[in-house]
């Protein structure tokens, strides 16, 4: 059992840490017609914005309410009217999901007051979905934003269901924590639809962020799920949620609708994935299909290749919770030793990471414990470029922002499929790595034997 | 020490820029920052401003007191290039949290000062103010003053908290920082009669270092650039310069004239992107630096220099003319950078079809109108949809603008390339021309586009399918007798027991109950009985 502790720094050096309104619209992001809005200062919107487009390639749809220094003196009930009627009419979004941050939380801002009143002022607005969710800067980080936001979609926008109307068993509600890529989104859908099972993905950012080419420009999102399939999400016969960052969420759908829900903290690595398959199997009452007994045999086949060079290996890992649990695992179940985990915010998961301590820290702690540590092997987002090079370490890139490398929304880790090749990634990482860095020379071995050499005297 | 909305007013005031210079003096009271509007911009705040200004400076912490926003989201982003330290790729925040905004921020300020001391040991350290902070008064001028003198080394406020304004506001603020707290501090250990400052440079890219060269065989030397590959004392030293160059010219013209009025140092508004305003921007420096004691003979050395490169230059774009002819070209850009562009592309042979105007002065229109025609298409401010309708119809062969409006471009199937700071190339001075019209060859003929612009061969089956069921329907209402086996109406059931009674049974395996079963023991599900060809997808059905 790991010891969580939290640095004690006065000064973030290199942060991991990404802020929780971002989170919020990034879950946000995953709506089709959606529009995201920071109630902040444009600096805010400005910033996320970059990010995401760095790390995905592509448009991404985020609105900010300007906050200025005088609005936030007078608090920023007329800068949210403007922003929402701005939107409203220029770019007829389906939904606009509205996100607090550092400055609006400090100065107190009564949002869903705002909102009530800004509905009463303007009828036209009657029809279209606003939530709003609190996503103070100075708490919490990225993933916690996610959840909230989620669990308040469902609050405000899934339909109270009929009690007696039976439910739709061929229907499944996936929740999936932010750690999950579009990739991972498409391999999900396909292997639910195998079963026959029907799943609303909330949110879904494969739908909008996985840089297809829409027909005709779009200034909203250009995918997602629909606010119409969100209202009848209480129908379905299961809930899945992915990640423990889902909890509350999951929660909420079954208080809201009495859907039951199953929780899985892990969808990477061989045995999380037979829980998974054999709980698919069990509600569709289908028998798994011959695909992932195929699929099982190739991961068990790769994990017998991989775990001669991952075995043994010294791990030192930054990310936030759910995916440090999830990777973290699955390189200790690989055979590696994790030597040295950081993230960003408390979760109920960190305890059971497969290590003595895991640290609420940034990429300087992480890159001192992975000195001190001797540590080689490195994981973390993109940030973590300047330590792997200065560590002199492999590096292997995982989670969010991803910016100096292509394709990050297709990094597929979950199902069978997704683990072998994340399996393959970092063993041929390593592979490179050994025979760039690590090749043998005559005196590889030298200093380790003691002693000073002796040179033979020479005959002529 | 003035207040942070006596600066503002005092830059809005800027003498120097020739946008100011043409407005009223109620406009001129209103700022250079047009009004935000919320719900309708994107743009960077002014600590984002600030801080783009000044992070190039390689030898110095930048510090950000702020939540994590401000920090966390935004870290490593700028591609500009040290020749040296690398202490300024790294990140510092005070990550503050909910309880230093309770109890004020300054303490924990004061403590991340002094952990980048011991740790990092720099130059110097910036401390950014950020929002949140500036609300709940945290006085970091008060932090840094005091910081300076237990630590003894300059910690410098630069007081541009996001909501003050854009983006372009703080880029000024940071120069006011400067201009306060670090030029004249210290003294270089020697000065030539060539000696210049680079002023609104941020070496992105590498591509100060494209000139350069030029320079050091003029024998000119960059005492301080502000700020790319700079250094802290460098810019500290910088008044002794004899001469300088502003490059962006909204971005810190107040640095620029407020050393010219402050030390007497010339300046001229100048730009490395094109062979002209390259060759005018060298002989310009050197105009500067006789003017002020060199020696006569430098104007000879440059002219020669000149000749040489241009002579290069215009030679290696010559292969270009047979592959550009009749290829149309748009171009949006922040205005000033576009003008020198202008001509080394319709000297390859591109033609402007189109350029921005929106951050243009009067005076900039005409230019423009000069350079490229009366017809030119200037942009006054368009709308993605718009230009994204104009790439589609295919009004242009290729786009050249700003990182923002990339995925428009290239989702049009249209080529594109990144001209603004996000870009992964150096396009300054004689080598960098030919790199961008090299960039240009290969995004015009890159084989993509063909391949990309022909829909997928399915297209056109679903076309002709549906246009024979159209036609079908159309015969069919023309023949009203019907034969009902095969109009579509079949009896057929979508449900499936066995599955139904699988999910169940896993329901009550994990100890949950279902509000009703769908369907009942019967082989055949009641809500499913005698569906007709308009059948309902399963879902519904089996809801019902």
């Amino acid at each position: 059992m790991a010891i969580v502790t939290t640095s004690k720094k006065a000064c973030s050096v290199n942060p991991l840490k990404m802020s929780q309104p971002i989170g919020g619209s990034f879950a946000f992001l995953g709506l089709r017609g959606a529009m995201p809005l920071l109630h902040g200062p444009q600096g805010c919107t400005s910033f996320g914005l970059t990010l995401f487009v760095r790390h995905f390639n592509e448009a991404v749809p985020m609105q900010t309410t300007a906050m200025s220094e005088v609005a936030t003196v007078l608090g920023g009930h007329e800068n949210l009217e403007q922003a929402i009627l701005n939107i409203y009419d220029r770019l007829e979004p389906e939904i606009i999901g509205i996100n607090s941050t550092g400055v609006t939380e400090t100065n107190g801002d009564d949002v869903e007051a705002f909102i009530r009143l800004i509905r009463q002022k303007h009828p036209k607005l009657e029809k279209l979905p606003l939530v709003y969710v609190s996503t103070p800067d100075f708490k919490d980080a990225f993933q916690d934003g996610w959840g909230k936001t989620v669990a308040r979609m469902i609050e405000m926008l899934v339909a109270p269901v009929d009690a007696a109307r039976p439910r739709d068993i061929s229907r499944v509600n996936v929740l999936p924590g932010c750690h999950l890529t579009p990739g991972d989104l498409d391999e999900l859908r396909t292997i639910f639809e195998d079963f026959g099972l029907k799943p609303s993905f909330l949110p879904d950012v494969a739908g909008s962020l996985d840089g297809h080419i829409p027909d005709e420009f779009t200034p909203t999102t250009i995918g997602g799920i629909g606010v119409d399939e969100i209202a009848t999400m209480g129908q379905v016969g299961w809930t899945i949620a992915i990640g423990a960052q889902m909890r509350r969420a999951a929660e909420a759908m079954q208080v809201r609708t009495g859907a039951p829900f199953r929780l899985f903290e892990r969808l990477c690595g061989l045995i999380p994935n037979d829980e998974f398959i054999a709980f698919l199997s069990q509600i569709s009452g289908r028998s798994v299909p011959w695909k992932y007994r195929r699929q099982r045999g190739q991961l068990a086949d790769a994990m017998l290749d991989a775990h001669f060079h991952i075995g043994g290996r010294k791990l030192a890992i930054g990310a936030e919770p759910d995916l440090l649990f999830d990777l973290s695992s699955l390189l200790h179940e690989m055979g590696a030793q994790v030597s040295a985990a950081v993230t960003t915010t408390n979760s109920p998961v960190l305890q059971r990471v497969r290590t003595e301590d895991v640290l609420i820290g940034d990429l300087e702690d992480l890159e001192e414990l992975a000195r001190s540590r001797d540590c080689d092997l490195l994981m973390s987002h993109s940030h973590g470029r300047q330590a792997a090079s200065r560590l002199n370490v492999p590096f292997f890139r995982v989670g969010f922002p991803m910016f100096d490398r292509l394709g990050a929304a297709h990094l597929t880790m979950v199902g069978y499929r997704g683990t072998r090749d994340l399996i393959f990634d970092i063993a041929n990482l390593i592979i490179t790595d050994r025979e760039a860095n690590h090749g043998p020379t005559p005196d590889t071995w030298r200093s380790s034997c003691g002693g000073p050499q002796v040179h033979p005297p020479q005959l002529h | 020490m003035t207040s942070l909305s006596t600066t503002i007013q005092d830059v809005f005031n800027e003498p120097g820029c020739a946008r100011n210079a043409s407005k009223s003096s109620v406009e001129r009271k209103n700022g250079c920052t047009k009004q935000l509007k919320p719900g309708g911009v994107a743009g960077g705040c002014a600590f984002d401003g600030a801080k783009v200004a000044l992070q190039p400076f390689t030898d110095v912490a930048h510090l950000v007191h702020g939540p994590i926003a401000c920090e966390g989201n935004s870290w490593d982003n700028r591609g500009s290039a040290s020749s040296g330290s690398e202490l300024w790729r790294r990140s510092f925040t005070t990550d503050m949290s909910e309880t230093d905004i309770v109890f004020g921020g300054e303490k924990r300020l004061y403590r991340a000062v002094k952990e980048i001391t011991e740790k990092y040991d720099p130059q110097a350290i910036f401390v950014y103010q950020t929002c949140v902070p500036a609300m709940i008064g945290d006085d970091i001028d008060a932090v840094c003053k005091a910081a300076s003198a237990k630590l003894g080394k300059p910690i410098i406020p630069i007081n541009a908290p996001g909501f003050v304004g854009s983006k372009n506001l703080g880029n000024k603020l940071a120069g006011e920082a400067l201009l306060e707290h670090v030029i004249g501090t210290e003294e270089p250990d020697y000065t030539t009669a060539y000696d210049i400052n680079i002023i609104g440079e941020y070496n992105l890219s590498g591509e100060l270092w494209q000139v350069k060269p030029l320079l050091d065989e003029l024998g000119i030397r960059i005492l301080s650039c502000i700020s790319g590959d700079g250094k802290y004392r460098e810019v500290a030293y910088s008044h002794r310069a004899k001469a300088a160059m502003m490059v962006c010219s909204k971005a810190m013209i107040n640095v620029a004239r407020k050393m010219r009025q402050r030390y007497g140092i010339p300046f001229f508004e100048g730009s490395f992107y094109g062979i002209e305003d390259s060759s005018d921007s060298l002989r310009q420096i050197a105009r500067m630096l006789i003017e002020r004691g060199a020696p006569a003979e430098l104007m000879e050395r440059t002219q020669a220099l000149i000749a040489r490169e241009e002579t290069k230059a215009w030679a290696a774009i010559e292969r270009f003319k047979p592959r550009f002819a009749a290829k149309r070209v748009v171009l949006i850009t922040g205005g000033v950078k576009s003008w020198s562009m202008v001509s080394a592309l319709q000297e390859a042979g591109l033609e402007i079809v189109g350029t921005s105007v929106k951050k243009s002065t009067k005076k900039d229109k005409e230019r423009i109108k000069e350079l490229m025609g009366q017809h030119a298409h200037m942009i006054e401010d368009m709308s993605p949809q718009e230009i994204y309708k104009m790439l589609k119809d295919a009004k242009a062969d290729i786009m050249l603008s700003g990182g923002k409006s990339q995925f428009v471009a290239l989702k049009a199937a249209m080529p594109w390339l990144d001209i603004n700071q996000e870009r992964c190339h150096a396009y300054m001075g004689y080598i960098g021309i030919v790199k961008l019209m090299e960039e240009i060859e290969k995004a015009l003929y890159n084989p993509i586009w063909n391949q990309l612009r022909q829909a997928a061969p399915w297209d056109e089956f679903d076309r002709k399918r549906q246009a024979r069921t159209v036609a079908q329907m159309y015969a069919q209402a023309a023949e009203p007798v019907r034969d009902a086996s095969k109009n579509g109406v079949n009896t057929i059931s979508l449900s499936n027991e066995n599955e139904a009674s699988g999910g169940e049974s896993a329901i009550a395996a994990h100890g949950l109950n279902l509000a009703k079963p769908c369907t009942s023991s019967t082989a055949r599900c009641v809500a499913c009985k005698d569906i007709r060809s308009d059948f309902q997808p399963p879902a519904l059905q089996a809801a019902e």
